[in-house]
């Protein structure tokens, strides 16, 4: 039986306890803030534009049915009946009091959860593929690789104090879903000569620099994963500007020395480091396998559910687009998209939460996942039970057909709750959804991300986005620039600047020019945007978003 | 936020933060901290904005991060300049939660007199 609770409940539990304690300090005037801000950075909590924020940690976006129906209690409980999927697979809470953070955390605690490592300049969470473990196109399943490395980073005395924050994606299948080339380290399961081993890439990132890793080792060998993981960062610990928080993270490490330098370093700490590891990897590693086990797959007919594809047609358009292929005939995995037209990318409510712990339970052999896209997947459902799963999905508002369509946008919170912002993201996500649903073009369009920024910090991954939108403060007023051919999966690439940014109430009059003018150039309706704009360049769609005067 | 505003008769300013314990944005008014931005106190010299920053910063077991900020006379009190002061002052865009539910509440008690 599938449990992602981890083992080190105790551990969770001190370090509630000691959060406790430092917020008691705090408030008695025994720490200043200055003291006290690094400590509740440790634990999760920032202080934003309204509010203080919460960001709980989703290891690798599994959730259990329990631990979900926590978050549900805690958002009804201490914020305003709702949480936000974040860009990595986390949660956030937006209207936390700090008096009461304290008795969330001993409650995550009660279910295995935590905030810890969720900022500050450490390892973050590990993310991966949405659809680890179920996915027909996987090798092999990421996560217990993924646990290895939480386990092995949660508290790790080295690197609690590293130049900069430090983020690990890992993927195990043909399609790279969890964006391995934009992390500090990413790492593709492969195997070679009958052996399992590594991808390995290193200094990729977003951010004001945006950078693709680069392959730092082809392969390598499984044994050898926390060595070589561990030699990277120690290097990037010494070598890493503290100088300048701007250039502190390891992309720009390795852009400044060079690939080869830094490597050489590596291999030889590597050598080092690896006389450290003297097996109890490898037994964690084979606990964390029995403990992602395949669930009990069933083997029934599918009749209803092809019967119910012929009957219904918005069924069966919601399993054209939010369905993604399962290893095991019968099965799917259901992409729960949080985009609505209108809503708030990502914002689930208290009832929705309940509703998916309760699908899980029913129809999803107790597994749930938080996708990097801000959407929620059901992993393993048996097509006989779709129509069950859709009828009570669409009874929550949470049945649209439109995961990878023009309104399954990223968008980051923005000036709406950010200190950092320096404009909002999500209202131009909701009024993009809602115009391309009003002018009916949605369906025609087809696959498309857009990715939307509310400051150079790029948390909406607008570099990735076939159209990014970045949102900034030009004398005192929002300005949104537009980005072209980003792309985060099949061919990582990062979008380039179209032209001079758009005022706030010109960005979806721009994005309509900007998608009429795809609608009119593409080959046919199977070629996506992003292939139109690899085929015929940058200039149709920079003519669309610019129009020349006709007495021009 | 980061360059220091020195506030002027011409361009006057407030002093805003968070509360502490709550975290929801807070502005120096004339007996303490309010959560109505219309009853915060305009300062329009420089040392004495100085003064009671300094005062600010010294009550931080009731605030957090308390700054000078632009704000220009308006008819119900001193208003925001910038985009991202009228949003503190305001709440978010995509709920209607934060100070603007304060507001209403205030103009309701209003018209129930």
């Amino acid at each position: 039986m599938f449990d992602v609770r981890p083992v080190d409940t105790d551990y969770v539990r001190h370090r509630a306890a000691q959060f406790r304690a430092q917020v008691e300090r705090r408030l008695d005037g025994s720490l200043t803030e200055d003291e006290f801000r690094p400590l509740r950075l440790m634990n999760g909590v920032y202080l934003q534009l309204h509010a203080y924020m919460l960001r709980i940690a989703i290891p690798y976006g599994t959730i259990s049915p329990d631990q979900m129906r926590m978050l549900a209690h805690l958002a009804e409980t201490y914020d305003k009946g709702y949480g936000h999927w974040t860009t990595r697979q986390n949660i956030q809470f937006n209207w936390p009091k700090l008096v009461e953070i304290p008795d969330m955390l001993d409650k995550l605690a009660s279910v295995g959860m935590h905030a810890i490592q969720t900022s500050g300049n450490t390892i973050r969470n590990v993310t991966t593929d949405a659809f680890a473990g179920a996915a027909a196109d996987e090798y092999m399943d990421p996560r217990p690789y993924a646990e290895l490395l939480r386990s092995w980073s949660t508290d790790h005395a080295e690197f609690q104090f590293l130049p900069r924050k430090f983020k690990i994606a890992i993927s195990g299948a043909q399609r790279d879903r969890a964006l391995v080339a934009a992390h500090d380290i990413g790492l593709r399961l492969i195997q070679k000569d009958g052996q399992t081993g590594f991808e390995v890439w290193v200094g990729g990132g977003l951010g004001r620099t945006p950078l693709l890793g680069k392959v730092i080792r082809d392969f390598l060998p499984e044994g050898d994963l926390l060595a070589y993981i561990e030699a990277i960062i120690s290097t990037y610990n010494l070598s890493g500007r503290r100088d300048n928080k701007y250039k502190a993270r390891i992309k720009i490490t390795v852009h400044e020395r060079g690939l080869d330098v830094f490597k050489a370093e590596v291999e030889e700490e590597f050598q080092n480091r690896r006389r450290d590891f003297q097996g109890a990897d490898r037994e964690a590693l084979a606990i964390f396998r029995d403990r992602f086990a395949a669930p009990a797959f069933r083997n029934g007919p599918t009749d209803g559910y092809e019967a119910e594809r012929a009957r219904n047609g918005a069924f069966r358009s919601w399993t054209d687009t939010n369905l993604h292929a399962h290893k095991i005939d019968g099965y799917a995995s259901v992409i729960v998209t949080f985009k609505t037209h209108g809503e708030t990318p990502g914002d689930a409510s208290a009832d929705q939460m309940r509703l998916l712990a309760d699908l899980a339970e029913q129809y999803g052999h107790d597994d749930l996942r938080i996708s990097h896209d801000q959407n929620v997947v059901l992993p393993h459902v048996h097509k006989s039970d779709l129509p069950a799963v859709y009828a009570a999905l669409q009874q929550a508002g949470l049945a649209v057909a439109n995961a990878g369509l023009t309104s399954d946008i990223i968008a980051c919170p923005g000036m709406d709750y950010c200190t950092l912002a320096t404009a909002r993201s999500i209202p131009i996500a909701q009024e993009i959804a809602t115009h391309f649903k009003d002018a009916g073009l949605e369906d025609e369009i087809g696959k498309l991300n857009i990715r939307i920024s509310g400051c150079i910090n790029a948390c909406g991954h607008h570099h990735l986005g076939h159209i990014g939108i970045l949102g900034l403060d030009r004398a005192g007023v929002e300005n949104y620039q537009i980005t072209l051919g980003g792309d985060g999966y099949d061919i990582p690439a990062i979008g380039e600047r179209a032209g001079a940014g758009f005022p706030y109430d010109q960005v979806v009059p721009a994005i309509d020019r900007l998608l009429r003018a795809y609608l009119e150039v593409r080959a046919d309706a199977s070629e996506r945007f992003i292939d139109a704009y690899r085929r015929l360049g940058p200039a149709p769609f920079k003519a669309a978003l610019y129009p020349q005067p006709a007495d021009a | 936020m980061s360059k220091a505003f020195v506030p002027t008769a011409a361009k006057p300013g407030v002093i805003t933060a968070n509360d502490l314990r709550e975290g929801h944005n807070v502005w120096m008014c004339e007996d303490g901290w309010t959560a109505d931005p219309a009853q915060a106190t305009l300062f329009e010299d420089e040392a004495i904005a100085d003064l009671a920053l300094l005062k600010a910063v010294g009550q931080s077991n009731i605030v957090v991060g308390p700054y000078l900020v632009e704000a220009r006379r308006g008819p119900n009190g001193p208003e925001p300049t910038h985009f991202r002061e009228a949003f503190r002052q305001r709440g978010p865009s995509n709920y209607f939660h934060g100070i603007q539910t304060l507001k209403q509440a205030k103009q309701s008690e209003a018209s129930n007199v």
